[in-house]
C-alpha cells in the first residue's frame, strides 16, 4: 500500500488554480522529490498533505487516513518542515525540542530524553544551551528537522529545505534527509533544483501549474530531456554566431547560442566523450574559448523539453 | 492533547522567553513607570481636575487602563511574528486542538499584563498614589482592568492572524496613541472641547480608567454623565462586546489560515 496518496487534488485562489488535478503515489520508505519552478503549486501541495488548507475538490490519504476526515490522526503521523525554519529564535535548540515534543503529547521526561536523542544524532547537542538565533543556517533547518521527527513520522515533509542555504549547509541538510529516509521514514521533498532532486530522490515528480507533468527516476528524467550540455563561451561577441555555425556542423548537433552571455550550448546524447568532439573543432577553427563548461541539465531545461509537449492552456 | 495542556505549553515558552531575554520586557516595563513619570510631573502641574483632587492619584488608574490597552499592539505582534516565521503553521500540523494557540497567546499575555499592572501598583504607591477605598473594591478595579485586557487581546489575535506584513504592526503601534489619549485615561474629558469630550467618554478605555478610579477611592474627574454614573457597568459592558465581536473574528481568521 502507498504511504502517500492524492488524486484530482483542486485548490483554486480566486481565477488562480493553485492545483489542478494534482496526483502522487509514494510508497513507503522512499524519498520522493517534487520538483516544480516558484509558482508551481508545490507549497500548496505540502499545505494540503498536512492538513493545514482545506482543498476545493480530490482525495489524499497519508500513513493510510484521509487528510480531511481524519486530520488527528494524520498529524500524529507527519512531521512538516516549511520554507522557513519554524523554530522559536529566543529559546535555545533543547528549549525548542523539549516544548513541541510535549506538544506531540510525550511527558516531560519523555519529552527531555527524546530532545537529547534528536540533537545527539543532529550533532546540536554542543549548542543545545545556546539560543537559536546564534545557530548557523544549517544548524537552524537540522533543528527544524528534528523538530518534525519527534515521534519518528510515517512521513516527512520538506518544503525547500535548502533554498537559502550555503553549499556546506545544504550539504549538512541532505546527510539528515538521508539518514531519516534510512530509518524508514518517507520523504517527501520539494525543490527548484533538479541537482538536489537527483541527490537525493529515488523518484522524481515534476510538477507546473498545480500538476505533475513528469514522473520517473533522476535517470529517466534526464533521458527524457536529453544529456549532459556543453557551453562554450566566446570571447568576442562578433564572432559568436560564425563560431556558433561551424561548432555545430562539426559536433553535429544544434547549438543554442546566447549573446548577453556569448555562450554556444550543446546538448551531447552521447555524454562526456562527446566533449572531446566540440574540442577538437575548437582547435580546427582556431578559436579559443574563454570558458568551457560541461554539465547537467538545468531544472530551466527539464522544463522547456517536457512543456513543449504539454499542451497550451 | 486537550487544548488546555496544550495552551499552557505554548504559555511556558512565552516564560521563557523572559528568562532568556528579560530585557525586552523591563524595557517595556520601564516604558510605562517613564510615561508614568512624565505624564505624572512633568505635565501634571498644568493638568486641572474638575471636581477636584491630587493629578498623580488622578493619573494613576488611567496610566494603569493605557498600558492594558497598549497590550493591544504586543499580542498583534507576536501573533503575527509566530505566522510569517512559519511556528503558527508548525503548531497547525500538530495534534493540539485548534484554540491552543489563541489559549497559549492569552496565557502569556494576560501573565505579562498582571505583571506590568503590579508594577505600576508598587510605582505609583511609591510616588504617593493611595487606594482609599475598601480591599474588596480594589480588586474589583484590578479585576476590571485584567478584562480590559483580556479583550484587546482577541484585537491583537484579529489583527496579528489577519495583518502578518510588519508594516501591520507598525500602524498598530501608531494608532494605539490617538485611541489612548482621546480617553479620559491621562485628562478629564471635561477639560476637552465638548464634541472630543463626548468621543472620549464613549472611548472603552475612558470606562476602565473611570471605573478604576471610583474602586480605587480616586478622584475622577467626571462630575456628571452617563460615564459618571454607571462607570462599573460600562466597564464591564464594553469589554464583552469587544470579546463578543473579536473573539468570533480571531476564530474566523484562524480558519481562514486554512485558505
Ligand atoms: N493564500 C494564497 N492566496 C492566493 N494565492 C496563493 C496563495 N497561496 C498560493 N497562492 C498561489 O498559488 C500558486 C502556487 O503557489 P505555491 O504552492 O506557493 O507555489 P510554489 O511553492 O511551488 O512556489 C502561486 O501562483 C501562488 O501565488
Ligand atoms: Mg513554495
Amino acid at each position: 500500500m502507498n504511504t502517500l496518496v492524492a488524486e484530482g487534488l483542486r485548490k483554486r485562489y480566486g481565477d488562480l488554480h493553485a492545483l489542478d488535478g494534482f496526483d502522487l503515489h509514494i510508497p513507503p520508505g522512499v524519498i520522493h522529490g517534487l520538483l516544480g519552478p516558484n509558482g508551481a503549486g508545490k507549497t500548496t501541495v505540502v499545505k494540503a498533505l498536512t492538513t493545514l488548507i482545506d482543498v476545493d475538490g480530490g482525495t489524499a490519504t497519508v500513513a493510510g487516513f484521509d487528510v480531511r476526515t481524519q486530520s488527528a490522526q494524520v498529524r500524529r503521523r507527519i512531521g512538516l518542515i516549511g520554507q522557513n525554519a519554524a523554530v522559536d529564535e529566543v529559546l535555545g535548540g533543547r528549549q525548542n525540542l523539549v516544548m513541541f515534543g510535549r506538544l506531540y503529547g510525550l511527558g516531560k521526561a519523555a519529552a527531555r530524553e527524546r530532545a537529547d536523542e534528536l540533537l545527539d544524532t543532529f550533532g546540536l547537542t554542543d549548542a543545545a544551551d545556546r539560543a537559536v538565533s546564534t545557530y548557523s543556517g544549517g544548524m537552524r533547518r537540522r533543528l527544524d528537522i528534528a523538530a518534525g521527527l519527534i515521534l519518528t513520522p510515517a512521513v516527512l515533509f520538506l518544503d525547500e529545505p535548502t533554498t537559502g542555504l550555503d553549499p556546506r549547509a545544504r550539504n549538512e541538510v541532505w546527510a539528515t534527509v538521508r539518514e531519516t529516509a534510512a530509518r524508514g521514514t518517507t520523504v517527501l521533498l520539494t525543490t527548484q533544483y533538479l541537482d538536489e532532486a537527483d541527490q537525493l530522490a529515488s523518484e522524481i515528480s515534476v510538477m507546473n501549474h498545480g500538476k505533475i507533468i513528469a514522473n520517473g527516476t533522476p535517470e529517466a528524467l534526464k533521458r527524457q530531456v536529453g544529456g549532459d550540455r556543453v557551453t562554450v563561451t566566446i570571447g568576442q561577441r562578433d564572432d559568436l554566431h560564425h563560431v556558433a555555425g561551424r561548432l555545430a556542423e562539426a559536433v553535429g548537433e544544434p547549438a543554442v547560442t546566447d549573446d548577453d552571455t556569448r555562450g554556444v550550448t550543446f546538448e551531447l546524447p552521447a555524454g562526456v566523450t562527446a566533449v572531446s568532439g566540440v574540442v577538437r573543432a575548437l582547435d580546427d577553427l582556431g578559436v579559443t574559448p574563454e570558458d568551457l563548461l560541461l554539465r547537467r541539465p538545468t531544472l530551466d531545461e527539464v522544463f522547456l523539453t517536457l512543456t513543449e509537449k504539454e499542451p497550451a492552456r | 492533547m486537550t487544548t488546555l495542556r496544550a495552551g499552557w505549553i505554548i504559555t511556558q515558552r512565552e516564560l521563557a522567553h523572559w528568562v532568556r531575554e528579560p530585557w525586552g520586557p523591563i524595557f517595556n516595563l520601564l516604558f510605562s513607570v517613564m510615561l508614568l513619570l512624565v505624564f505624572g510631573f512633568l505635565f501634571g502641574g498644568a493638568i486641572d481636575i474638575p471636581g477636584g483632587g491630587d493629578y498623580i492619584t488622578f493619573l494613576l488608574p488611567g496610566m494603569m487602563a493605557l498600558s492594558m490597552m497598549f497590550g493591544v499592539e504586543s499580542t498583534a505582534t507576536a501573533m503575527a511574528n509566530d505566522a510569517r516565521k512559519g511556528i503558527t503553521d508548525r503548531f497547525r500540523s500538530m495534534p493540539i486542538g485548534s484554540g491552543s494557540v489563541a489559549l497559549g497567546r492569552v496565557g502569556a499575555d494576560m501573565t505579562n499584563s498582571a505583571v506590568e499592572l503590579l508594577v505600576l501598583i508598587v510605582g505609583g504607591l511609591l510616588i504617593g498614589w493611595r487606594i482609599t477605598s475598601d480591599p474588596g473594591s480594589a480588586v474589583l478595579a484590578v479585576l476590571l482592568l485584567l478584562l480590559l485586557r483580556f479583550a484587546v487581546l482577541w484585537i491583537g489575535i484579529f489583527l496579528g492572524l489577519t495583518f502578518r506584513g510588519e508594516g501591520a504592526t507598525t500602524a498598530v503601534q501608531v494608532l494605539v496613541w490617538p485611541i489612548g489619549f482621546l480617553s479620559t485615561a491621562i485628562v478629564s474629558a471635561e477639560t476637552m472641547p465638548a464634541w472630543l469630550g463626548a468621543l472620549a467618554a464613549w472611548n472603552p478605555l475612558s470606562a476602565t480608567a473611570t471605573a478604576a478610579r471610583q474602586l480605587f477611592g480616586n478622584p475622577t474627574g467626571i462630575t456628571e454623565g452617563v460615564l459618571a454614573d454607571h462607570a462599573v457597568l460600562l466597564a464591564i459592558g464594553w469589554p464583552l462586546l469587544l470579546v463578543a465581536v473579536f473573539a468570533p473574528l480571531s476564530a474566523r481568521a484562524y480558519r481562514r489560515l486554512r485558505g
